[in-house]
């Protein structure tokens, strides 16, 4: 062993105890779905992990029906405080069986277990923590008193974060008072199935919570779902877009978060040694498969050969391996879909002129990996600076004027992150104001808080999720105030707090009232 | 010895001019018992996508103007609008053939609704916005941004006060606007843009087009450069189709309303046409 090389250290799966097969959970429990079940797989192995049922439109019939039950006869009749209780016992569970929902994690999605550890799952505990406490406090969360529950929610979460969009999801709905029916991505069925034991323990009454696998045809089948009355999705931009034409016309409200191409901008007066940590967490974060990554780095020219040259040191030291390895940096890519997907683009990166550069590093021979890869040259009209490529592929460009930076940085159809890196306050500041995307980091990159609204501007989805916004994103105004005349003449009468009852997209509401 | 009337030509409003339709099309505005009114512009798919290049262009000043002024140029507008109720008042009664006191009532109406909305312009974002409290050594601020250049349907049935409650919260925030007006009532927004043209609205912070909304609304809810879509007053037109359009590029869509209180006035109407920026800033350890 040479200087920077450890022993492998990894993290045991013994205290993982999985069944075989799981099945869908509605109502309460387990049961075999309709179709012929898949296998999820390890993809740093490609090994068999357990076999997983696949919804029918009837299975997703059932869930629904059984989430309306469960809305109509408990959850919408419990108060405010018993909901807060629930979702408190469930982040404390979480809490309680961190560390195997981090095996887990790691082994179905191949993130690093550094991070399922001390990212994915702290946070998951944190989300549904925060949104306990906001459960008997709805008055406060912007749409005035007495806020309404909208009923079922049908959630569609992608692979990335698997456990943490699912957080993401249910913590704001349960604690509006919706029940949810959740669809986990094809690839990374089993911290959602793991969740709906955690359920289970929570004593969580039956049908507030159920959880259906399948591929993108259940998900179909349940957003368009005509019993359901909210929609949220995470996932890629074209997906979103056919949800946006599906739900048109139909009072489903709809929280869409997608895709995005985030800049990350180093001006000359940066804290150059926490930048290159910065640009690394930005784009090497969880292989690249971050919606707000920063894939763009845009290098003020002076110091742009400094600033890749220190990058590419610091990318020779990265560990890329196995996942359950305490001491691995990047994992395995999630599917060799996705993989596919990364090589493409790259080689179309290559051959349309940017250069090419990855660290030696010796990959696994089995499973899905590609190197960190980093661009230079990149023209601002390379697929590789245009398109999400959503792997660990960074595209450098240079700018030499602020404004230059902000044009480049908003040349793109997506909104949703950015990062500016400089020591003066003041131009982070001006800078910041200027950036389309709904996410800036300042001398960050890659915080994530439940406090901290998250979401984008232009194609990147509307809506927000996390903080009072992402609350209200699962309420109406109360039934008393919706449609109301309010006459300017009155205008002290109007209430300040109705902020989310046009929320977006399309409700057709307001033609019934 | 008597005057003889000079009556006025209606134009389109877009980027501060008055131009015609480059179609060179118009079509005949009656009174309620069928008399020719005037001659309105009918607006083209070109019309159209000039005024979206108009709006878009006027989107950077507009959005960077401070709230405190934003709300003086609106508040002038209202200024404005008091010195010409005379003419609302007679054009409205023209045009919908309603009473004079119920003419007077929905300028004022309409006067009382703008100043409403002036004065939201540098409190919405108090309002919405939030200091988020983070598990870290951050500070983090949400606010709420212009989305952009909104396009809107503006309520079909009435001349002045639907087109003022569709128009001016969009405004608020610092969005651009194209408008289609009021097809058989749109006199009134037409000399709206007389008042704006002469206010210290920049051009093309507001675009009005006058004309069919089922010809032009389509070209608006597919264009890649339009950030939101109001089908306020699309109700009669198939506006589910419209909203198809408009996911293409994931606009933020407003539903069609009805009524007499279609586009009431609320915060909502500011705060459903903004994105919010989130914004993180690491805090040194001291």
């Amino acid at each position: 062993m040479s200087f920077l090389e450890y022993a492998p250290a990894p993290e045991s799966t013994a205290l993982l105890s999985l069944q075989s097969e799981y099945g869908l959970f509605i109502d309460g429990s387990f049961r075999a779905g309709s179709n012929p079940t898949f296998s999820t797989i390890s993809p740093a192995t490609e090994k068999h992990i357990a076999t997983i049922a696949s919804a029918s439109s009837a299975d997703v019939d059932a869930a629904v029906a059984a989430a309306r039950r469960a809305y109509d006869s408990t959850w919408s009749r419990l108060s405010g405080r018993d909901r807060g209780k629930y979702l408190f016992r469930i982040a404390r569970l979480v809490q309680e069986r961190a560390r195997e929902l981090a095996v887990a994690e790691s082994l179905d999605n191949g993130k690093p277990i550094k991070e399922s550890r001390d990212v994915d799952v702290p946070l998951v505990a944190a989300w549904f923590f925060y949104y306990a406490g906001w459960a008997d406090k709805l008055d406060h969360a912007g749409l005035g008193a007495d806020p309404r529950a909208l009923g079922v929610a049908a959630q569609v979460i992608p692979w990335n974060f698997p456990l943490l969009m699912l957080a993401w999801k249910i913590a704001p709905a349960l604690a509006a008072g919706n029940t949810v029916v959740l669809k986990p991505a094809e690839t990374t069925p089993l911290t959602a199935l793991l969740f709906a034991e955690i359920v289970q323990q929570a004593g969580l009454p039956d049908g507030v919570v159920n959880i259906i696998t399948g591929a993108g045809s259940t998900g179909r089948d349940l957003v368009n779902h005509p019993d359901v009355n909210k929609v949220a999705f995470t996932g890629s931009t074209s997906v979103g877009r056919e949800i946006a034409r599906s739900l048109a016309g139909t009072s489903k409200k709809l929280t869409l978060e997608l895709g995005g191409k985030g800049a990350n901008i180093v001006f000359d007066d940066a804290p150059i040694d926490e930048a290159v940590e910065g640009i690394v967490r930005g784009i090497f974060f969880n292989q690249g498969h971050v919606c707000c990554a920063g894939s763009r780095l845009l290098v003020q020219e002076n110091i742009h050969d400094e600033v890749v040259d220190r990058l590419k040191a610091r990318l020779s030291t990265l560990r890329v391996g196995d996942p359950l390895d305490k001491n691995t940096d990047v994992g395995a890519i999630n599917s060799a879909e996705q993989l596919a997907r990364i090589r493409e683009l790259s080689d179309i990166g290559e051959a349309e002129g940017a250069s090419r550069w990855s660290p030696a590093c010796d990959l696994p021979a089995d499973g899905f990996w590609f190197a960190p890869t980093i661009f230079t040259n990149v023209s601002t009209a390379s697929r590789i600076a245009r398109d999400e490529i959503f792997g660990p592929v960074l595209s450098i460009l240079s700018f030499r004027t602020p404004a230059e930076a902000i044009a480049k940085a908003n040349n793109t159809p997506y909104g949703l992150s950015a990062g500016i890196w400089s020591s003066n306050g003041s131009r982070v500041l001006a800078v910041a104001d200027k950036l389309r995307a709904g996410v800036v980091w300042a001398n960050t990159f890659n915080q994530f808080d439940p406090s901290s609204p998250f979401g984008g501007y232009k194609e990147s989805g509307y809506g927000r999720e996390g903080g009072k916004q992402g609350l209200a994103a699962y309420l109406a105004p109360a039934a008393s105030s919706r449609g109301a005349v309010e006459r300017a003449s009155g205008a002290a009468e109007i209430d300040s707090g109705n902020v989310e009852s046009l929320a977006l997209p399309i409700t057709n509401e307001g033609s019934s009232k | 010895m008597s005057h003889l009337a000079v009556p006025k030509t209606y134009k389109l409003y877009i980027g501060g001019k008055f131009p015609r339709s480059e179609s060179g099309r118009v079509y005949e505005i009656v009174d309620a018992s069928g008399e020719f009114l005037a001659n309105a512009a009918h607006a083209s798919r070109k019309d159209a996508r000039d005024a979206v290049v108009a709006a878009r262009a006027a989107v950077s000043g507009w959005s960077k103007a401070t709230g405190y002024n934003r709300g003086q140029v609106l508040y002038r507008i209202a200024e404005l609008l008091e010195g010409r109720r005379a003419q609302f008042v007679d054009e409205i009664v023209r045009s919908e053939g309603v009473s004079a006191a119920a003419a007077t009532a929905q300028v004022d109406e309409a006067i009382d609704r703008w100043i409403w909305y002036a004065g939201w312009a540098d409190k919405y974002v108090q309002v919405a916005g939030n200091a988020n409290a983070v598990s870290g050594p951050y500070f983090n601020i949400s606010v709420p941004e212009p989305t952009g250049v909104v396009a809107i349907v503006a309520p079909q049935d009435s001349s002045l006060v639907g087109f003022i409650s569709a128009v001016a919260p969009a405004l608020v925030a610092g969005n651009t606007v194209v408008v289609i007006a009021a097809e058989r009532l749109p006199l009134s927004a037409i000399s709206l843009a007389e008042v704006l043209a002469t206010s210290d609205v920049p051009g093309g912070v507001v675009n009005i087009l006058t004309g069919s909304p089922a010809e032009i609304a389509p070209w608006l809810a597919s264009h890649a450069d339009v950030n939101a879509l109001d089908l306020v007053g699309a109700g009669a037109l198939d506006w589910v189709q419209l909203q198809i359009d408009a996911a293409e590029t994931l606009k933020r869509v407003f539903p069609p309303e009805q009524g007499s209180d279609a586009a009431a006035p609320s915060l909502a109407r500011i705060v459903g046409f903004t994105e919010t920026k989130t914004v993180w800033h690491t805090k040194s350890l001291i």
